[in-house]
């Protein structure tokens, strides 16, 4: 059977980098407001009361959002199985730190309001903002890891070994890019709260909200003249590649330079959209979150959640994981895929379900709709959180 | 003082989080499937006792779902940061379930999840039964494709290793699915959370009952813990044969140390019910043996002969050596790819199924090729697991099946006489013991991973990989460090979730008509069988 083969594999690797990005921003777009919520939650809102408003405002949906994490983590593992293995064991101690972050927030959200001891609430307040906030800020660090290049080698069985350490992880570019990663995500979260609570924490959030925004287009703005001035380097590949090539990455040249990251939007000027709808999303934002337009502001803070993901996409391609101190063992589109046969079974699992998933989840989204204030936490006191 | 290095600590990191996970998970399988079957009931016949009962089982239900979510997260990573060299290896193949496993099965349940507990005022009867329901399918479709993923690394099917890769890739994606091992291994594991479900269930609601409180839902509840559990404890026994059965066509080393097998016996082979093996003297020091049992379980049949350990052993020293011929081919096709000869790909080609063998000689030799005799043979013996935790986890999931086929009989001999208020009256004792049964499927339940996977060393893919050669190239102090932080933070939770569960159980379903449920209609007495419509 070659059913496979109705779709050429340089085409299908094509396929799953663009579905590599649909999931991560599929998880920044939904997880990402959770996150941003989680974060505000110690600081936006005091009484016990105010927080149960910020908490329910997500309560009922930040577990589906949460399986794009998961999703986009089995997909990775399924479609660029280099990629699972080198990011997550060469990431070791930063994954753990997110993980174990990660692990609070199914828990908190469940367990604070089972007991009304404040002591046992606030402990579980702070679990959700650890994780929240401590995601939000590794994925950014992870990021701006990959932009600059990863220290690790491939001997020729493709064994991986990592040169760096998990403090070697924060330079002054991959913090930047941790504080945009937080500002976004804190902006999204905000736009979130002043759509679905109201009163004085829909009040403050249009202040974080507004903040962050701002924030966010300065540290992009920033991020953005550091890699085009050439201050952070980019990666090219200089010999012949064939796209439909095995998947080994050691099969190819490549050399680090400035500017290199640049060079797909001279080939290709129809790319400045991707950062342009970033710059877009996030202006929209700034200005419009004090006005009524609230569901706008939301499409606004999405689109800037979007373009900001897309321009790493862009900016990197063909590269997913670039490696700083071997270059030819870089990771690309056209060297780190699975195999014909899975990519193309797999685009078939995804082209059944992922639509459906988008179906009942905004179904799901429909049902839960509404303002949470705190009547309507008193009226379902025994099922809210 | 014992030396651990890093694919020891992975080891033991990857098994504590996965029987931490395995904790949380057969109770949601069986709880969500019972919760949408109590749902089902409430909303043919209308009476809200069974909505409160939805509600309350909901609730631990809730408690518990959440750590199998929270301890899930790790698993679905933690191929990528242990075990790298693995999830290069094998992730053309195994990766694939795992992804569907989202797709399909893990974004249904948790989207669904969210309306199963905030839902109730927000959507028809009809339309929270379906969300129940999609909880309950999404969480059992996971159990599938999880163990889809795991019976390929029992019997790697589908698949062929690619020498100009470095890795295995699919070779039949159908094989994959339907690969019988997978198949039997899903039916067996949640067939074991449904018992799981049952016990808690019918433990929780005789404890109810030796209280006298809340006894028309304890009854109930019983009535349907034990029917479900008492089906489910026969599947969970004929399945694990049917497991056992098919061990014996791939997994012949697994099934021997299960038995303490040292040497082949002519068929049908006897049935070791207690022994002490000695791993150094490659023997049992005694045995009490039933005879015939062994052949006819693993076999089915009265001619076939079962290999023991020994006899094993020798194959692998075949296949090592063959393993070795494959192993020097890829090394000259690795070498030289465009220039090697036709020759020398036939060459791996042929031998390339043995290839795991042949890394089974590197912690011995750097040059498989050059093996002594010594060397193949300390390989070979690698292959044999430990003997004694083998045999004796095998035996203690068996005799927990056995007791909870003859605990759900009994009570489901009880209940469908219409007898349970006698037990409460003469048959105390009875109640206690179902109390004190509470812990007893998780205890099964992880002795049956332990079998499953200790079982399966040396290897991480069965016959393919050794799992010592899997594992990522990380330093003892970082694995210490996680796996500290692992077992602190998945204990604290541990403490936190049951101590939460007792608190709830003690606090009990909701007995007030009014609370939760604005619409509720007010609960009807039991000799009152006229249905509510529907809505």
């Amino acid at each position: 059977m070659v059913l496979y083969e109705l779709i050429d594999y340089s085409t299908l690797k094509m396929i799953w980098w663009l579905l590599l990005g649909v999931l991560l921003i599929g998880f920044a777009v939904t997880d990402g407001f959770d996150m941003g919520v989680g974060t505000l939650l110690p600081f936006i809102a005091g009484t016990d009361i105010e927080r149960r408003v910020v908490i329910n405002t997500i309560g009922a949906t930040w577990e589906g959002n949460q399986v794009w994490f998961i999703l986009a983590g089995g997909a990775i593992f399924a479609a660029w199985p280099p990629l699972y293995a080198i990011s997550f064991s060469g990431f070791y101690l930063a994954m753990f730190v997110v993980l174990a972050a990660m692990i609070l927030r199914p828990v908190a959200f469940k367990y604070r309001s089972k007991r009304p001891d404040p002591a046992w609430r606030s402990a579980w307040d702070w679990a959700l903002f650890t994780g929240s906030f401590v995601p939000a800020l590794v994925f950014g660090v992870a990021v701006g890891n990959v932009l600059l290049g990863v220290p690790y080698k491939l001997d020729p069985d493709l064994r991986m070994t990592y040169d760096g350490s998990f403090f070697g992880l924060f330079s002054l570019f991959s913090l930047l890019c941790g504080l945009l990663s937080v500002s976004m995500l804190v902006m999204h979260g905000s736009v979130w709260l002043v759509m679905r609570a109201s009163g004085d924490i829909a009040r403050r959030a249009r202040r974080t909200g507004t903040v962050a925004a701002g924030l966010g287009i300065l540290l992009f703005a920033l991020g953005g003249y550091l890699v085009s001035t050439g201050f952070v380097e980019g990666f090219r590949i200089t010999s012949e590649v064939d796209p439909n090539m095995a998947a080994n990455p050691l099969a190819k040249q490549v050399v680090t330079e400035g500017g290199a990251w640049m060079r797909n939007y001279a080939a290709h000027p129809i790319l400045w959209l991707a950062p342009g709808i970033g710059f877009l999303g996030l202006v929209g934002t700034l200005l419009l979150l004090q006005t009524r337009l609230e569901m706008l502001v939301f499409v606004f803070s999405k689109s800037a959640v979007f373009g900001i993901i897309a321009t790493v996409g862009v900016s990197m391609f063909p590269f997913i994981l670039p490696s700083s101190i071997q270059p030819e063992a870089s990771l690309t589109v056209w060297d780190a895929a699975s195999t014909h046969r899975t990519l193309f079974n797999m685009l078939v699992a995804t082209a059944i379900f992922l639509p459906i998933i988008l179906v009942y989840t905004a179904w799901v989204y429909k049902v839960l709709w509404g303002k949470v204030d705190e009547e309507t936490i008193e009226r379902d006191n025994h099922t809210a959180y | 003082m014992m030396e651990f290095d890093v694919v020891d600590l992975s080891r033991l990191q990857f098994a504590m989080t996965a029987l931490y996970h395995f904790l949380f998970v057969p109770l949601t399988i069986g709880l969500s499937i019972l919760l949408a079957t109590m749902e089902t009931v409430y909303v043919m016949t209308g009476r809200e006792i069974w909505k409160r009962m939805v509600k309350f089982w909901g609730t631990l239900f809730g408690i518990n779902f959440v750590l199998g979510v929270a301890t899930g997260l790790t698993m679905e990573f933690q191929f990528g940061m242990n075990w790298a060299y693995f999830s290069q290896y094998v992730g053309d193949v195994f990766g694939a379930p795992l992804a569907i496993e989202g797709l399909m099965a893990f974004f249904l349940e948790a989207t669904f999840v969210g309306l199963f507990f905030f839902g109730w005022d927000k959507l028809s009867r009809r339309q929270h039964l379906a969300a129940t329901w999609a909880v309950a399918i999404g969480t059992n479709l996971s159990a599938l494709w999880i163990l889809i993923a795991n019976g390929w690394m029992q019997h790697p099917v589908g698949s062929v290793f690619n020498p100009d890769t470095m890795r295995m890739e699919v070779s039949s994606f159908y094989d994959v699915l339907f690969n019988p091992v997978a198949q039997a291994k899903f039916v067996h594991t949640v067939s074991a959370g449904y018992i799981t479900a049952a016990m808690f269930m019918l433990g929780i609601s005789a404890w109810y009952m030796l209280q006298g409180r809340h006894v028309r839902i304890a009854k109930r509840s019983m009535a349907i813990a034990s029917a479900f559990g008492f089906a489910s404890a026969l599947s969970v026994v004929v399945l694990g044969d049917e497991s056992g059965y098919e061990a014996n066509l791939n997994q012949q080393m697994k099934l021997a140390t299960i038995e303490a097998m040292w040497e082949t016996e002519p068929a049908p082979a006897a049935f070791n019910i207690v022994a002490w093996p000695d791993m150094e003297g490659r023997d049992n020091l005694f045995a009490i043996e039933v005879p015939y049992v062994m052949g006819l379980i693993a076999t089915r049949s009265l001619d076939t002969v079962i290999p023991g350990i020994k006899d094993l052993v020798e194959r692998s020293k075949d296949r090592i050596r063959q393993g070795a011929i494959a192993w020097d081919a890829l090394q000259k096709i690795r070498n030289d790819a465009d220039g090697v000869g036709e020759d020398v790909r036939n060459t791996f080609a042929r031998n390339a199924d043995s290839l795991g063998y042949a890394y089974l000689l590197l912690p011995y030799t750097d040059n498989p090729m050059e093996a002594t005799d010594e060397q193949v043979d300390a390989a070979a013996w690698s292959t044999v697991p430990n003997v004694l935790p083998m045999f004796y986890a095998f035996r203690i999931m068996v005799a927990c099946g056995f007791f909870f086929i003859l605990m759900t009989a009994v009570f489901f001999y009880y209940s469908s006489s219409g007898q349970l208020d006698r037990l409460r009256e003469k048959r105390r004792w009875l109640l206690h013991i179902a109390v004190w049964s509470i812990p007893l499927p998780w205890i099964a339940c992880e002795m049956g991973w332990f079998v499953a996977e200790y079982g399966r060393q040396p290897w991480i893919i069965e016959s393919m990989l050794p799992t010592a050669v899997g594992v990522s190239s990380l330093s003892v102090t970082e694995v210490l460090l996680t796996l500290a932080g692992f077992v602190a933070l998945y204990s604290t939770l541990l403490v936190v979730e049951v101590t939460l569960m007792i608190k709830y159980i003690r606090i009990g379903p909701d007995e007030d008509e009014t609370v939760g449920d604005t619409r509720a209609t007010s609960a009807r007495p039991l000799a009152d069988p006229a249905p509510v419509p529907a809505e």
